[in-house]
């Protein structure tokens, strides 16, 4: 099973802020076990999708140099259920930055109305975690590709936001081994 | 300039929503990894909450002096030297570190702040 809970970004602005849909289709395997007849969108995987956009944006400020990992949910509050057919617009705005991590405050829409917020704190792994990696490069920004971070990203100058070198250079390196 | 008990009153909130814990479990002498369950992730969260709170800037160093603990000219066999208690105690003026230097072992350094301690700390840098 994919594990994207986010569809695609609509808004990114480097180190401040992004935005992210989520669609909820009922043929998505969640909306099947969760309860019994009651098919809602868990808690947990809102949570995750936006931590999923924290994360990229977090992780796009350092150009995908740090490994940045999800290390605190610090306030989890549900105003409504979110159902099949609703688009969720999740927001996460940065807060604060730092070498060690970063804090953010998400919020989730269902058209107008305030679905959700929530406080994320993300971390930084440090030189305590070599050799853990985290993406395999080309797939990654395969993955950036597919969900239009480059496409709608500006820089905090409002240029537009470019692909960093290391990850180009991995795609490059992946196509030379294609026959 | 914020009085001391208006100083208390922050931190204490500041503690209370980073850590989730309640009012009168956050006393002065109370022990932000022991008594409050605090661990490292944790303090980026409440050092972001009084930065924003008394609006100052705190340089991590200043609360944690990872640079004396993790120096092999101040720590031998897992404590801190005299010296380096020294160092401690001019890089950390607010802090008590009493206790830790009657038995200044490295691991335990952490446990120590208190509460009293990040107060006085905030009034360093607020003026109260």
């Amino acid at each position: 099973m994919r594990w994207f809970w986010i569809d695609r970004f609509v808004e990114f602005e480097s180190g401040r802020r992004a935005v992210a849909i989520k669609n909820i289709s009922l043929v998505e395997e969640q909306m099947d076990g969760y309860g019994p007849w009651l098919p809602l969108m868990p808690a947990t995987l809102i949570i995750e999708g936006l931590a999923q956009t924290g994360g990229l944006l977090v992780g796009e400020h350092n150009a995908f140099q740090e490994r940045v990992v999800l290390a605190k949910v610090g306030k989890a509050v549900f105003h409504r259920p979110a159902m099949a057919g609703d688009t969720l617009t999740y927001t996460i705005i940065i807060e604060s930055i730092q070498a060690d991590g970063a804090i953010c405050k998400g919020t989730s829409h269902i058209g107008d109305q305030l679905h959700a917020e929530v406080d994320l704190v993300f971390a930084h792994l440090d030189e305590r975690f070599l050799g853990v990696d985290q993406f395999e490069p080309a797939d990654f920004l395969r993955l950036l590709r597919l969900l239009r971070i480059y496409e709608v990203g500006r820089t905090e100058s409002d240029e537009p936001l470019k692909i960093p070198d290391h990850l180009l250079q991995a795609e490059q390196e992946e196509c030379s081994t294609f026959d | 300039m914020p009085t001391k008990e208006e100083v208390f009153e922050k931190v204490q909130e500041a503690l209370m929503d980073a850590l989730g814990v309640d009012d009168d479990e956050v006393t002065p002498e109370a022990t932000m990894v022991g008594d409050l369950g605090a661990e490292s992730i944790d303090f980026l969260d409440i050092v972001f909450r009084l930065e924003k709170a008394f609006e100052i800037e705190i340089p991590r160093s200043e609360l944690f002096p990872e640079d004396i603990l993790t120096n092999a000219e101040y720590v031998q066999d897992g404590k801190v030297t005299a010296d380096g208690v020294e160092e401690l105690k001019k890089r950390m003026p607010f802090a008590d570190l009493s206790k830790f230097e009657a038995n200044p072992v490295v691991q335990d350094f952490g446990n120590l702040l208190t509460v009293n301690d990040l107060c006085r700390y905030v009034e360093t840098k607020v003026g109260a």
